[in-house]
Parts: C-alpha cells; structure tokens; sequence
C-alpha cells in the first residue's frame, strides 16, 4: 500500500515537472531568441544558450518603436481597468451572492451570457459609442472598454469568494451592532481581499494583453499600448522580425511576472485565516 | 436561532478604516490620472491635416515613409500630413471598424485583393479623376487593373512583389544544372526534372522546400504562368471556378515533387516562407520558392559565406506571367479632402520616392520611371532578376472576386494542403475546388 503511495506520488512529481517544463517552454525559448543574433536565429541546428549572445535584438526594438511609452501606456490602461473593475465589482458580488432573487439570477445569467459575445460582434456598436462621447484615441476610453470587458468575469470570480466567506460572521457582526455597509467594509471585505487581489490581477493581465480594442480604438503613436507596438514587428504574410520581437515580448512579460510576484503571497495566504477566533 | 461565533470584527475596523482614506486617495489619483487621458482636440488654425496610415514595417521601410511625409510637411504648410502607423497583421478589421465609425484615416496604405470589400462596400472614394496624368501614365495599365473595380480607380498600386525561386547557388553551380534566366526559364516539367536531380531526399537534401501554409495566392497566382486563372467571369458578371489542364500544371508538379519523385520536403507544406530559412542555410533545399521582399531576411540571417541567388519562377505557355496584390495608397469616401489627399499620394509616389519605398521593402515599385532606377538594376542581393519580372507581373486572379476569402479559406487552403501532402488525389481536389467552390460564390452573386 505504502509502496502504491509513493509510486502515485512520484509519478505526480514527474506529470507535474512536465507540465512546468511544457508551460515555461515558450517563455524560455522566448527569452533564448531574444538574446540571438540573425545569424543564430536562422540556424538549422538552435540551441537553447545563444553561442554568441547579443544585445542588438534589444537595441534595435527601442530604436525602432517607442517601447518605453507604449509601455507607460498598457501600465495605465491595465492598472487603472483592474481598480475601476475591482471597485464596481465588489460590491455587486457582494449583492448577487447574498441576495438569491430573481434579479440576482438574471444577473448571473446575463453575466455568462456576455462571456459569449465575440470581439467583432461589439465593436463597431462599441466605436461609434465612444465616437459620440469623443473617447476614441483615448485611454480614458480604452480603459472604459477594458473595465467593461472584465467586468463579467470579476463579478463571477468575486461571486464565489463572496459565498465561501460563512455568513455566520456577518451575522456575529450585527449581533454586534454593525449596519450592513459597516459589516460589509470591516468583516467582509478584508476577508475578501485574496480574491479581490486575483480578480484584479486577472482584470489587469486580461487588459495588459489586449490588443484588438486598442488597435482599433487607438489611432496615434502616443496614445497605443505595447501589443498594438509590438505587433508592428510583423510585416507582411506573417513575416516577423523576429529578433526585436522577442526581445520586445520579453519585456512586456516583465511587468506581469513582476506584479504577480509580488501578490502572489495574499492570492495563496488563505482567505478566512484569522477570520474566526479560537 | 443559532448563536454566532465571536468573530475578529472589533479589530478589522482598525485596518478598514485606515484603507478606506488609502483607497480614496488612489480613486481620486486615477481620476487626475484619467483626465490627462482624454482624447486628441481638432486644429483650429485652419490649416488641413490628413491622416495617412501606413503599413510600412520594416525599419528602412518606416524611415522612408516618415522621411516622405516631413518632407511634405516642410514644403506644405497649409496640408499637415499626420503618420499614423498601421500593420498588416489586423488591417483588414482595424479599417472596417473605422469606416463604421466613420472614423478612417484619409490616406489608407494597404494591399490591392483587400480592396474589393471595400470598394465595393462605398469605403473608398474613386480617385480616377484626382491623379495627375503623370501619375496614371507612369503606372502601367496591368497594375491599375489591380485597384480599379466596376471602371472606378480605389487605389494607386506603388509596391509588387513577385514570387522567385531563392537557391543556393554553390549547390547548383556544383551540379552542373542550367541556370535560368529571365529570358531562357525553366517549364515546369524542367523545373520537376531538375529538382530530382538536386535532392531526392535520400540524405535530407531536396530539390525545393515549398512553403505552403497558404497555399492558395501561391497556387493560383503561379498558375498564370501555365495559363491558369480558375475564377471565370460569365457574360452575366458572374463567377464561377474550373480546374482545366492549365490550373493543374502547378498543383500537379508541386504533389509529385513530394509524393512521387521525393524531391520536395513534405515538412515544410506546412511552414511559412521564414520557417524554411533555417533548412536552406543548413544545406538541406537546394531551392525554396519565395516572395521577392525575403531576400532581406537572407541577407540579415544567412551564414557567412553562404552564396545564394535569385531565379525566376518555372514558366508556361503564358511564360512568366505570375499573379499579385500590389500595395496600395487609397482614399477614404469619408475623407473631407480627397483632393489633397491625391495630391499627397502624388507627391508620395514621384519616380525617387518610388524607389526609396521599393528598397525600404525589398519590393518592386509598379512605376516604370522607378523601374529604371540603377540602384533597382543592380545584380547585387538579386535585385536585376526581380526587377526583369516586372513586366510579367498580372493582377492575382481572385482580388476581385466576391466571396473569395471564403472560397480561400473553407475550400480552397485545406483541399490543396490535403493534395499537397498525397491525402487526396486530382480528381477529388477538383471536385472540392470546384463543386464546394462555386456553392460559396454563388451566395455571393445572388
């Protein structure tokens, strides 16, 4: 039995190794191309250490697109759609998990349903909306779209955090006298805080990658975000420079692997730990 | 009633309230931060500003462009020029919605077999009457055909790029093979012949590699050559598609190449013209067919020492003639100033201008002025044998056919890859080509 125990665990360890290994392949390799020079990119033999590695993939994407700007650009755009989204959407989660009324399912269905549009299908209706409000070229309106787009699934996501939290604690709460905007601020709330980190860190990475809203609701070079940049690496029948994107898709991971570094900890610290006194 | 458990509520409020004034800050900090966000105000001094979208993407070729337009800018102080920088990958759908939204830029670079939709959907205005003589007469009649839909003029063909066949020449000199010429090609039972006779893949070296993940532009506009063109217009106006002899000498050459003689590589049917870079560098395809624009990817990438030269494609009965979709500058029907806007296309494409977008691009220029460009003539990195094509070039089959990307893209790219690769014979690719082909245009010509 003992032996069958550590043969499954093992064989775990190996189906778990192989799915980093399968799922760090691309960035890895990402990182090996940006580091090449164009003899070595077209080499019939790659490898995985560049032979002679170089910094010109680099150079040559900051010569050639404004990185850097497009870059404080996606910034604003990403973090601004993920605390405008994490805002509106705490509170109605908050609503729709506590109150099972018809309204609430309508909401909830409305909510899956919208899931389902395809880009293509809103955005014409959604350009000439923000055409008439004067937002097309503008972050502002960008961010409008993004807020709008990951609205739907951060509700449902803050839904299930919203009903793992016992009301038996909002309950204590009122014992205690607490109004329900009081008990929803000081109880709920906090414990609510590792699924409000990863609602927002998913509304930010959703509109740190987008690029089919910004492509077309931004028009000049000051205003585009980096995957509208990075995209003017490739040219014609899928032809790319392949060099200077990879060295410019790396850097645009950098941000990502950054911020996920850094919350990953209150995504992970357990939602209810400390909630209930002993 | 149940009791209530005792909770951590009297020490929260302490860590909530003092997150609700760090809260209020950040939302008060985004608003600030939003308001510098707002959109581009109008001129308001009167002067025009016209939009031009360029699909330039490669650096020689942005330069060129961008160096146009100040230069315009400088020596046009009533008509400011704005670049705006577009890509090819997503024009297509980037242009659509801004033509909904009547939000198009006024000067739209694109290609000439994406235009029809366009044309025809009353996006673009007829710029017939706007260009200079100059302009009309420099451009031949063949290349006009491209962008002119129902006798109206949707855009000024200035880039083309034929298909050549890219080799490794050290491989050839050292087989003793005839080397073609522009004027003496090789026929496409001559080209089969020969690339046997390079690589029968015994030891991984093959005659050719053809990159066929699209495999229909290449299929059809090659086909020219033999003299087939597939879509043929009734008297009626309408379209319908044949797979005669002439269609098949192409598509029959490339499958026994693969499946019969082994001459051809069967991995890189699937890959794109840059993936089989790598294989031809590393000796593995004597030759690879090859827009003419890819010699700047061999000259950044190719080893050193690696000698390599341009050949035209196999030719036919209709010699080598080769179909294309030349770049294109149009105008937007929404565009308040069609007039300068012509006029900034002239200016764009004066004969020097021409030929500094042809070298940014690697590309062939349509106007024959440009065309006699020495540095266009030159034999250095293939440019005289590209440039000895030009004349053969013909508008690409399909561009003006309706329903084509369809016919393209649920009929046509997986029968032929399914024939390419031996999955499927002749006759059952001629039935899907032709069968399924025409039940999709015909819910276009209703």
């Amino acid at each position: 039995m003992m032996r069958t125990n550590k043969s499954a665990r093992a064989a775990q360890y190996v189906a778990l190794a192989a799915y980093l290994v399968f799922l760090a392949f691309p960035f890895l390799w990402l990182i090996s191309t940006a580091f090449k020079p164009a003899q070595e990119l077209g080499s019939l033999h790659p490898t995985w250490i560049p032979k002679d590695p170089t910094l010109d993939n680099f150079r040559q994407a900051f010569d050639e697109q404004p990185l850097l700007r497009a870059a404080g650009n996606s910034l604003i755009a990403a973090l601004s759609a993920a605390l405008i989204a994490v805002v509106i959407a705490t509170p109605m989660a908050y609503v729709m998990a506590r109150h099972r009324n018809r309204v609430a399912k309508a909401a909830t269905g409305w909510v899956v349903i919208s899931q389902a549009f395809p880009f293509v299908l809103i955005i014409i209706p959604l350009f000439l909306i923000l055409k008439n409000l004067h937002l097309i070229n503008s972050l502002l309106g960008l961010i409008m779209v993004y807020v709008v787009w990951s609205l739907p699934f951060a509700l449902w996501m803050l839904v299930g955090y919203v009903r793992a939290v016992p009301t038996e604690l909002e309950e204590a709460a009122a014992v205690d006298g607490a109004s329900k905007v009081r008990t929803f601020v000081s109880v709920v709330a906090p414990l609510l805080a590792p699924g409000i980190v990863a609602t927002a860190m998913f509304a930010f990475i959703t509109a740190w990658n987008e690029f089919f809203f910004a492509l077309v609701l931004l028009k000049t070079p000051e205003k585009q975000t980096l995957p509208v940049i990075l995209n003017r690496f490739i040219g014609t029948e899928g032809v790319a420079d392949l060099g200077p994107l990879a060295a410019a898709a790396f850097l645009a991971t950098i941000p990502s692997l950054v911020i996920f570094a850094i919350i990953q900890k209150r995504i992970t610290g357990g939602m209810l730990a400390g909630a209930v006194k002993a | 009633m149940r009791k209530a458990p005792r909770t951590a509520f009297r020490t929260a409020p302490r860590t909530a309230f003092r997150t609700a004034p760090r809260l209020a800050a950040a939302v008060a900090a985004l608003t600030l931060l939003l308001a510098g966000c707002s959109g581009d105000s109008g001129d308001d001094d009167g002067k025009i500003t016209l939009q031009f979208q360029s699909l330039a993407w490669q650096k020689e070729s942005v330069d060129a462009n961008k160096a146009l337009v100040e230069e315009w800018n400088a020596t046009h102080p009533d008509v400011k020029v704005e670049y705006i920088q577009g890509s090819w990958d997503s024009v297509h759908d980037q242009l659509l919605t801004s033509f909904e939204g009547g939000e198009a830029p006024d000067i739209i670079h694109d290609a000439s077999d994406d235009l029809a939709d366009f044309a025809y959907g009353g996006y673009l205005a007829d710029i017939g009457d706007l260009l200079p003589e100059r302009l009309k007469a420099d451009i031949p009649q063949r290349s006009w055909e491209t962008a002119t839909f129902d006798g109206k003029v949707y855009g000024v063909p200035f880039l083309q790029e034929p298909r050549v066949l890219i080799a490794n020449a050290k491989w050839l000199k050292k087989s003793g093979v005839r080397i073609p010429t522009p004027e003496k090609p090789w026929s496409w039972p001559e080209f089969r012949k020969i690339t046997k006779e390079l690589g029968d893949g015994t030891d991984g070296k093959y005659g050719v590699a053809w990159p066929l993940k699209e495999p229909v532009s290449a299929t059809l506009n090659l086909s020219l050559s033999t003299g087939g063109q597939m879509f043929h217009r009734g008297a009626d106006g309408k379209v319908d598609v044949r797979f005669d002899a002439p269609d098949q000498v192409m598509p029959r050459t490339v499958h026994d190449q693969v499946n019969v003689d082994k001459s051809a590589s069967g991995t890189t049917l699937g890959m794109g013209g840059s993936d089989t870079l790598p294989g031809f560098f590393g000796g593995k395809y004597a030759m690879v067919p090859l827009g003419f624009s890819y010699r700047q990817q061999i000259v950044q990438q190719a080893p050193k020492g690696f000698e390599w030269q341009v050949l035209p494609a196999p030719a036919g009965e209709g010699g080598l003639a080769q179909g294309v979709s030349p770049q294109t500058l149009s105008v937007s029907e929404d565009s308040a100033h069609k007039k300068e806007a012509a006029e900034f296309i002239d200016f764009f494409l004066q004969p020097d201008n021409m030929v500094k977008l042809a070298r940014g691009d690697w590309m062939l220029p349509t106007g024959e002025e440009a065309l006699k460009d020495p540095a266009l003539r030159t034999e250095k990195n293939g440019w005289s044998s590209g440039t000895a094509l030009s004349k053969e070039l013909r508008p690409a089959p399909a561009q003006s056919v309706r329903g084509y990307p369809e016919w393209k893209d649920k009929v046509a790219t997986p029968a032929l890859q399914e024939y390419y690769s031996g999955a499927i014979d002749l006759d059952e690719l001629e039935k899907r080509l032709v069968k399924d082909g025409n039940l999709v245009l015909a819910r276009y010509q209703r």
